[in-house]
């Protein structure tokens, strides 16, 4: 019987094994040194705030691997010898395979910064980062203030967590506003007002220097490229992550920043293939980039994988670019392409509308030339996902998009609905007198 | 409330201190309890008007208190922080006091009544005499153990309820729902049923909105004849209570879902939203519990049925000359109904039910056995050889009384805040049929968002693993489901909408979510 051996028990993996199973049976085998059991990585910010416990954050009851007949290994694997076809574990035991899947994930970025080794700083990523966490900063009394360093998603969510234990953070962010990367102006700068209101010290524009040690060779205190100097007990590094693929160096396999692999995610070695945050694709897909660590991309891979590894021979072939995150107590979705000052194309204009006093905003990509939709940021409204996904796939233009706004909201009942003023405001500003259209069932499920 | 136990929480626990108005708040309420206690203790009160005033205020006030100064100083949003760490909301100490005092006073309250100072043919004594000058106030009548706990029950409500609102503030859904969980508790359980009772002094009490089988004493012979006796007004009442199970339940629960009532209505939900909120993380969620749960509810259902019949057999006569329903005009007319339901869903719905189908089916054809042995083989007021009285009181014990109080709510605390609800409510049962089959209800998950985290799993009450379906991006069709809306509320990516749409796809058994190209998604579906 083949035996297919996961490096790896996130989304990625898990998912492959999960649709290997369903369609087929193989042996499979999953080898992961992080957790015995599968779990959301997503959620272990929760775990810290105290909302859950981290066996809700396992999908699946601790039964569910046995009776799926899926193998779990708890080991590092040290080394991959794909001549053999075998891989070496941290403990001296080896493991054959015959197809070998690496969805290893990613670590976080360190970029060389004086101290970053020092105990007290740490990333968040895995469930030894949480544990890291719960020791550095159990409560106020040990931790007395964190810094931050990185303004992306998970230092958002790593100052909320602290905050939820009445921890004082500083969180410094290289932008002149928090996110501009990826989000447009107004957007970024809502965002910033709110992490105001949370009682966190936003230092923009602000870089770390250096990581001050104390006579044990903790954290003590961190210096800015301002001048300034934070002390604090703990320091996150939450400056993105990178691929986790430094054991397969001497491999053979294709590296760049992640595992090479091509649609098929395929890598240049025969039966070894790779899947989510580790994967690299040669081409950049669209407008999306070669190593994307989301989610649901990872869960898609690994659909398409265990597709090719049945008999089925299948391209990755993502769909339209989505995504969402909550910053605080503000959710955000994405639908198709809206870019930050910086990405934004020569033919992309925006319509952006924001609440006189809540902290809900939504911003709309458009043509300027074509008139296409081209995508939409809501921050604090709720947008239906097939809806929009139809749309882009029919190419509708932003005309229509804004007069049949209603059938996308997916806010719960009775939720104050902003419909008619922002198209007013739509109407105001691109001279067009649209009319918002009622809520329609029939084109809502039309294709179902 | 620092004695919590460590291994609660994998990570370790911070402590979470209450803060200084929720001390204050906790002094206050704790006093007004406190005057009750006394009172169980027959130290009488001079003027007990004011003491019961000033009880039930303080208690109130200590609530709302408590929960302004937890909440009001925070953003609007999700504030789940530390529930875990709590020891009244993780299973600890605190939680394991409350529930054993919690139970300690359903047991005194349904079985021991005179130790509240219930005194039957003459004055009351003791916490019972305390609501003496309320019950009086309302209904003309001297206070009974059920008048001391109606009200407790509707102050718990009540104040519990603005707690909640001030908790999900952000959230229209969850305000609006609990306004009416409010005011029907207030008005149609509380207020309504005493100021009838003392408009027509024999009328039974009958609180409207609680409709058979939840209120399985209904069709008895004192309270049919109380309803007949006491002509247009008692007959209306009668006809209400028939066609709210037979017309006015089924509709409403076609177009909204079981939710209209069972999160909107009623008085046992209505407590568990609001006094339960702080336990709905408790609710099991393993498969094991939800096989148990389906055994243990349908069964109550088919038990309920049986006993009702037995009742109104027992009391009905053989001469239908006398009067047109006859012992065996009301089993042939029971057995109809019964397999004309049975053979519509099996004939129509077999595909939506597959594998429950059986469970229905066994549950049918006993009810249909009993019904023919009932016919052939009974005496006068006997199925097979018990008393149909007996069945009801052992029914009246074991789940009107153990299940419904003393476990339902005396275990918030340990299993969470909908355990009756769930394993034990045959109104939930009945209602969830018709939602699994025939609602315009579902929870719609949103494409491909959901990331799995398990915050809806985790704050659903009726321990619907509601995660196992977002993450498949399956629309949620649950006979337990009673729309509280939490799930959607905790949810970080907006993945949940509860939904009243049209009922075609409503049931999508999908296995690859939306972004994949369209042809994965075809081949997966299709197999």
């Amino acid at each position: 019987m083949e035996h297919i051996v996961i490096i790896g028990n996130g989304i990625a993996g898990v998912t492959a094994a999960r649709h290997v199973r369903k369609l087929s049976d193989k042996k499979i085998t999953l080898i992961s040194a992080e957790t015995d059991y599968f779990f959301s990585r997503t959620a272990l910010m929760y775990v810290y705030m105290g909302h859950m416990k981290f066996e809700h954050t396992q999908p699946y009851e601790n039964w569910f691997w046995k009776k799926n007949r899926l193998n779990l290994v708890k080991g590092y694997v040290s080394k991959v010898d794909p001549q053999n076809k075998k891989l070496v574990l941290a403990d001296g035991n080896s493991v054959s395979y015959d197809k070998l899947i690496l969805a290893t994930g990613s670590k976080p970025n360190k970029f060389g910064w004086p101290g970053q080794d020092l105990d007290g700083v740490q990333g968040l990523y895995s469930k030894q980062d949480l544990d890291s966490l719960e020791k550095n900063a159990p409560n106020k009394n040990i931790c007395k203030r964190a810094v931050i360093v990185g303004g992306g998603l998970i230092g958002i969510e790593m100052a909320e967590m602290l905050r939820s234990r009445d921890i004082p953070v500083t969180f410094l962010v290289r932008e002149k506003s928090f996110w501009n990367g990826v989000l447009p102006s107004g957007e970024s700068q809502m965002i910033n007002e709110h992490i105001q209101e949370h009682h966190i010290d936003l230092r923009l524009d602000t870089n770390l220097v250096e990581i001050i040690a104390d006579e044990n060779g903790r954290a003590k205190a961190v210096l800015t490229d301002k001048g300034d100097t934070v002390e604090c007990n703990v320091v996150g590094l939450t400056a993105g992550v990178s691929p986790n693929v430094d054991f397969l160096k001497d491999s053979g396999i294709a590296l760049g920043r992640g595992v090479k692999v091509n649609r098929m995610l395929e890598t240049n070695i025969k039966d070894v293939y790779a899947i989510g945050d580790c994967a690299e694709q040669h081409e950049a897909i669209g407008n999306r980039r070669p190593i994307e660590a989301v989610w649901y991309t990872g869960r898609m891979m690994g659909e398409t994988l265990a597709q090719t590894l049945c008999g089925n021979p299948t391209e990755y072939n993502p769909g339209h670019w989505f995504n969402s995150a909550k910053f605080l107590d503000v959710e955000y979705q994405t639908y198709g392409w809206v870019f930050g000052e910086r990405g934004m194309k020569e033919y992309e204009q925006h319509f952006h509308w924001r609440h006189a006093t809540e902290k809900i905003c939504i911003t709309i990509a458009f043509n300027k030339d074509t008139e296409q939709f081209l995508g939409i940021n809501t921050f604090g409204v709720r947008m239906r996902h097939e809806i929009f996904d139809r749309w882009l796939t029919e190419e509708r233009e932003i005309d229509y998009v804004m007069e049949h706004l209603k059938d996308a909201n997916f806010d719960p009942e009775f939720y104050a609905q902003y419909e008619q003023e922002i198209i007013q405001k739509y109407n105001a500003e691109l001279g067009t007198s649209l009319r918002v259209k009622k809520r329609n069932w029939k084109r809502i499920f039309e294709k179902i | 409330m620092n004695t919590m136990d460590k291994s609660m929480s994998l990570t370790g626990q911070p402590p979470k201190a209450l803060n200084t108005g929720q001390k204050l708040a906790t002094l206050i309420g704790m006093s007004g309890l406190g005057i009750l206690v006394l009172n169980l203790f027959n130290l009488d009160f001079e003027n007990s008007g004011l003491w019961l005033s000033i009880a039930l205020i303080a208690i109130f006030a200590g609530v709302v208190w408590f929960s302004k100064a937890a909440y009001a100083h925070k953003e609007k949003g999700i504030k789940n922080d530390g529930v875990w760490f709590k020891s009244i909301s993780s299973r600890g100490v605190l939680a394991w006091i409350a529930g054993i005092a919690l139970t300690g006073f359903y047991v005194v309250l349904y079985f021991y009544p005179q130790y509240l100072g219930l005194v039957k043919d003459g004055e009351n004594t003791g916490v019972i005499a305390l609501f003496d000058p309320l019950s009086k106030l309302l209904s003309g009548n001297p206070a009974s153990q059920w008048f001391v706990y109606g009200t407790l029950y509707t102050v718990a409500i009540l104040a519990f309820g603005i707690k909640f609102m001030w908790k999900y503030r952000h959230n229209r859904y969850e305000k609006i729902r609990t306004v009416s969980v409010m005011f029907f508790q207030t008005a149609f359980a509380f207020i309504i049923p005493e100021i009838m009772a003392r408009l027509n002094g024999d009328l039974p009490y009958y609180d409207l909105k609680n409709m058979w089988p939840l209120n399985y004493y209904n069709f008895e012979r004192y309270r049919i004849n109380g309803f007949i006796e006491n002509g247009n007004i008692g007959l209306a009442m009668l006809i209400f209570g028939i066609l709210s199970i037979f017309v006015i339940s089924p509709i409403l629960t076609y177009k909204y879902g079981k939710r209209w009532y069972c999160s909107w209505v009623c008085g046992c939900g209505a407590l568990a939203e609001t006094a339960g909120d702080s336990f709905r993380q408790l609710s099991d969620k393993s498969k094991f519990a939800w096989n148990v749960e389906r055994w243990v509810v349908h069964s109550v259902v088919v038990f309920v049925t049986l006993m009702t019949t037995a009742v109104i057999y027992s009391y009905l006569g053989n001469d239908s000359s006398k009067y047109w329903l006859t012992k065996s005009t009301f089993l042939i007319g029971v057995a109809s109904i019964l397999t004309l339901v049975f053979a519509w869903v099996m004939i129509f719905k077999r595909q939506e039910l597959q594998k429950d189908a059986k469970y229905g089916a066994i549950g049918y054809f006993t009810i249909i056995i009993v019904l023919i042995g009932m016919h052939v083989f009974s005496g006068e007021g006997n199925i097979f050889l018990f008393k149909s009285e007996s069945l009801r009181k052992t029914y009246s014990f074991l789940i009107g009384s153990i299940f419904s109080g003393v476990i339902g709510t005396g275990f918030y605390p340990i299993f969470g805040n909908r355990v009756w609800c769930r394993f034990g409510c045959p109104m939930a049962a009945i209602l969830g049929f018709q939602q699994r089959l025939f609602s315009k209800f579902r929870i719609t998950t949103n494409g491909g968002q959901c990331i799995s985290c398990g915050n809806c799993s985790t704050y659903c009450e009726m321990g619907i693993d509601v995660r196992a379906y977002a993450q498949k991006g399956e629309n949620i069709v649950r006979s337990s489901c009673v729309g509280c809306g939490i799930c959607s509320a905790v949810c970080p990516r907006g993945v949940l909408k509860l939904e009243n749409g049209p009922q075609k796809g409503r049931i999508n058994p999908t296995e690859v979510l939306l972004g994949n190209d369209v042809d994965l998604m075809d081949l997966v579906n299709d197999k």
